[in-house]
């Protein structure tokens, strides 16, 4: 007996409520930009710069004493986190420190941190300081540069590809598919506040290469049936070609989900940001395939007959491939 | 009719085995490790017969490249220093000023007195008494100019000189900086693997980045401070004229002069003059050493040019005192008794026999031209390091598991046969990992587990088709070549926009997010070549041998 995750054979129709597919989607990403405008992400050390110190001690972390063994130093804004994993032990109490750029320090300080560091370990006897890691603001300030630049180039390079391999109107479909699975992902980010740091870029640029497998899959089945069934509406034929390869959409999701959950779970704290990341982007990449860049294509339209030159009617039947 | 060449069967499988092969030794980390540690150990001259023993452990003829944990899974160090570039203009244009005021001595008669003004580092201002000589002033100053050697400043001089009423200013010209730029790093980079190497931990990573900066990560060392420690001590020695002895921590000082601090004895200052007489850059050798005195002390030998200078030097000034600068402070400053030709001499000072060691280490490692800042320093400790690999491995572990069950149960015996391309995938990214020499990292591992998913992609892609072409009633041997043949442009262009993020990201990545990009772009390569040729090959075979009426995917 096969485990069969759908019929097969199905006739959803995708497009019969596109608008409000497509409105919703929007509304999403409306919601997810005004987030990232109003209360921004939460940026780590990377792209602020600044210091993060991950402490770890056999008594239960007290957020309060770690504060005020802080404050004493003037080290204006400091943020203290307990961190929870299911894998800890009950005598491995971990807390994250992150301490702001201090002002007009160019480079890194190793004075501030003994001094946190002497200060904790008064209170707290057993305290180790499993890592630390300081960004200086001139660096931080190029990584999110670069990060931007980064994504940007991503999505302008796939562009050029389905461009060349597809038509105009299937690379701008992709496009902005993309588009809205990043804006999705960022706004997602900003509304929950997880620590926005450089990993979370590789997992945006991830999620923009899945949401790009899923998308061309689907485009190349829709070029493959336009040139099979030259007659039928757009519309239908995109229909037929998301639901033939509907049955794949969802086994490699759900693979991939499978993965990424067990590393999500059981990966440790450190990377659960980034795994997170990469489990929305599947989620939002697999929605954004089937019904952003499929609805942008039914609705800027495709040139139908590859066949002929403008203008040179009669000879549509002439290249039949069958 | 589903046909795959014997050379070409040969070939795949050939690639497997070898692929598999190089994976091999990950299987046996640790003992492999040791063993190649060992082996190193007995090159270097360490031919013990532990060593042997331990080198044994791994057989010689096996491969024995493991990949490289990175600092994030194996704890260490990361430092990101700048080089100051700007620093040795100063220094050059300080050093220039004797050759410049001894130059225009001679012609005092045109050029009048010739004094240094105050100025910002970097240039020089010179004032004359005779303003109506400064068109001969600044012919000597120009002929002092030296070619630029390097290609791009072809044609151009190291300085450029220009005169404003009775001012001359003196800076390096851009061609000069440049090269300047190029030298400094090269010399730093190469000064600060010299001091990591003394230290002799394993497998530092030491590059240049950019313009003017230099990454360093050094698995193992306790914290950044310490990696700092190291190669932060600039020890930088000059033999300095001395102008005046002080008590005054406030004495006034001239142009070109400066105050420094003695080292053993507080309260005494020494007014010097900046540019050195030579400097340690002209030193060959330093030796820990005992003076007439039997206190310890350090030797030293200049090379021939600093061997010269400094026997001019003490030959034209018997009886004046000289100072030893270590760091901007005086170690000692011995009267000069007598012309001292052969260019070595003995530091002497109230150091300790293990000070003088060090020092020699130091002075032998050279001095870093240029002061380092450090922009970004991050220190990993192994237990988090340690930590994350076993959830790491469970992670990947439960991962893998979840995936090939669910293959089974979806699409049976081909799930079973894309499963045992799976297995291999992943011993084919680890091999390849192996055989570059890349690191794994943490979102390396990461980048593992969504190959684990994405792998079963292209399977999935040509079984689905399978399963329409089998629905058009076909035989099964044509729905199993119709199949491969019709979904391989969808495998293409989806892996190949997946590979052109894996590549954009590790051009323009650093540290983790390249790692992501390695495994990412490994695992895509191998999982087009797993699913296209090695699980087609699989099912080939399989179909040979049985040759089914029917087929159920």
């Amino acid at each position: 007996m096969r485990l069969k995750l759908v019929p097969d054979e199905t006739h959803f129709d995708f497009f019969g409520r596109w608008k409000l597919w497509l409105g919703l989607s929007a509304l999403m990403v409306v919601i997810g930009f005004s987030s990232f405008l109003l209360q921004g992400l939460n940026y780590g050390i990377d792209f602020r710069g600044g210091t993060t110190i991950r402490t770890e001690s056999t008594q239960a972390v007290d957020i309060g004493q770690y504060r005020d063994a802080i404050a004493t130093l003037g080290l204006g804004d400091i943020s203290i986190t307990e961190v929870f994993d299911p894998s800890f032990g009950p005598d491995k109490n971990v807390a994250m420190i992150r301490i702001q750029a201090q002002d007009e320090q160019e480079a890194v300080t190793p004075e501030t941190i003994d001094a946190v560091e002497a200060a904790l370990a008064v209170v707290v006897p057993d305290i180790k300081f499993i890592s630390v890691e300081s960004v200086g603001p001139k660096v931080s300030g190029e990584l999110i540069q670069t990060a931007v630049l980064a994504v940007v180039l991503a999505i302008g390079a796939v562009l050029v590809y389905i461009w060349l391999r597809f038509e105009w109107q299937f690379a701008l479909g992709a496009v902005v598919a993309l588009v809205h699975d990043v804006v999705l992902t960022i706004g997602v980010f900003s509304e929950v506040q997880i620590r926005f740091d450089l990993a979370i870029i590789a997992a945006l640029l991830t999620i923009v290469g899945y949401s790009l497998n899923d998308t061309v899959v689907v485009f190349d089945r829709v070029r493959e049936n336009l040139r099979k069934y030259k007659n039928r509406p757009l519309k239908e034929v995109l229909n037929l070609s998301i639901n033939e390869t509907l049955s794949r959409t969802l086994m490699t999701s759900l693979t991939t989900l499978l993965a990424l959950i067990a590393l999500y779970v059981l990966g440790g704290d450190v990377i659960r940001g980034f795994v997170f990341a990469m489990i929305w982007g599947v989620v939002v990449g697999t929605y954004s395939s089937i019904f952003v860049a499929s609805t942008i294509l039914l609705y800027l339209g495709v040139k139908r007959d590859w066949t002929k030159q403008d203008g040179n009617a009669g000879n549509q039947y002439a290249n039949i491939d069958a | 009719m589903l046909q795959i060449g014997l050379w070409k069967r040969l070939f795949i499988w050939g690639l497997v085995a070898l692929g598999l092969l190089l994976a091999l030794p990950n299987a046996f980390y640790t003992r492999v490790e040791q063993s190649n540690d060992a082996v190193a150990a007995i090159e270097a001259g360490a031919d013990t017969p532990e060593n042997q023993a331990i080198a044994g452990q791994w057989p010689e003829w096996m491969p024995s490249s493991l990949v490289n944990l990175g600092l994030d899974l194996r704890g260490g160090a990361h430092l990101l220093a700048e080089v100051q570039v700007a620093d040795v203009y100063e220094a050059r244009m300080q050093a220039s000023w004797p050759e410049i005021r001894d130059a225009l001595r001679p012609e005092r008669a045109t050029v009048g007195t010739i004094r240094l003004q105050d100025s910002q580092p970097g240039t020089l201002r010179i004032r004359i008494g005779e303003a109506s000589g400064m068109p001969r002033a600044l012919e000597i100053v120009r002929g002092l100019a030296r070619p630029v050697q390097t290609l791009t400043g072809a044609g151009s001089t190291d300085i450029v000189a220009s005169g404003q009423g009775d001012i001359i200013t003196v800076t390096l010209s851009d061609a000069e900086k440049q090269a300047t730029d190029e030298r400094t790093l090269q010399q730093s980079l190469e000064i600060v693997r010299r001091r990591i190497d003394e230290v002799g931990t394993r497998e530092p990573t030491i590059q240049r980045q950019g313009a003017d900066r230099i990454l360093i990560q050094v698995p193992g060392i306790g914290s950044a401070a310490e990696l700092k420690a190291i190669i932060g001590t600039t020890a930088q020695l000059t033999f300095n004229p001395v102008v005046t002895r002080t008590t005054d921590a406030n004495t006034s000082v001239g142009p070109g002069e400066k105050l420094v601090p003695s080292l053993d004895e507080k309260g005494t200052y020494y007014v010097i003059e900046t540019a050195a007489v030579v400097s340690g850059e002209d030193l060959v050798d330093a030796q820990p050493a005992f003076d007439q005195n039997g206190g310890p002390a350090v030797s030293f030998r200049f090379d021939t040019t600093g061997a010269r200078r400094f026997g001019d030097y003490t030959a034209e000034n018997i009886g004046s005192p000289f100072a030893i600068v270590l760091d901007n402070e005086v170690v000692s400053a011995p009267v000069i008794q007598s012309h001292i030709p052969g260019g070595s001499g003995i530091i002497t000072g109230r150091f300790t026999v293990e000070e003088t060691t060090n020092l020699a280490v130091l002075l032998r490692a050279g001095a870093l031209p240029a002061k380092l800042t450090f922009l970004e320093e991050r220190t990993i400790g192994p237990e988090l390091g340690q930590d994350s690999i076993e959830a790491g491995k469970v992670a990947t572990a439960v991962a893998f598991a979840a995936v090939l069950v669910f293959m089974l149960l979806s699409y049976g015996l081909f799930g079973l046969f894309a499963n045992i391309a799976l297995v291999i995938n992943i011993g084919l990214i680890f091999g390849l990992l192996s055989m570059i020499g890349a690191t794994l990292t943490l979102p390396g591992i990461a980048g593992i587990v969504l190959t684990v998913g994405m792998a079963v992609d292209a399977n999935v892609l040509v079984f689905e088709r399978i399963r329409e072409e089998l629905k058009s009633a076909r035989g099964p041997a044509r729905a199993i070549e119709l199949g491969y043949e019709k979904a391989l442009s969808a495998i293409l262009d989806a892996n190949i926009t997946t590979f052109i993020t894996a590549v954009i990201l590790f051009v323009m990545g650093s540290g983790p997010v390249r790692g992501f990009a390695i495994t990412l772009g490994l695992g895509i390569v191998t999982s087009v070549f797993t699913a296209v040729y090695v699980t087609r090959l699989i099912v080939v075979m399989w179909y040979e041998r049985r040759r089914p009426k029917q087929i159920e995917v």
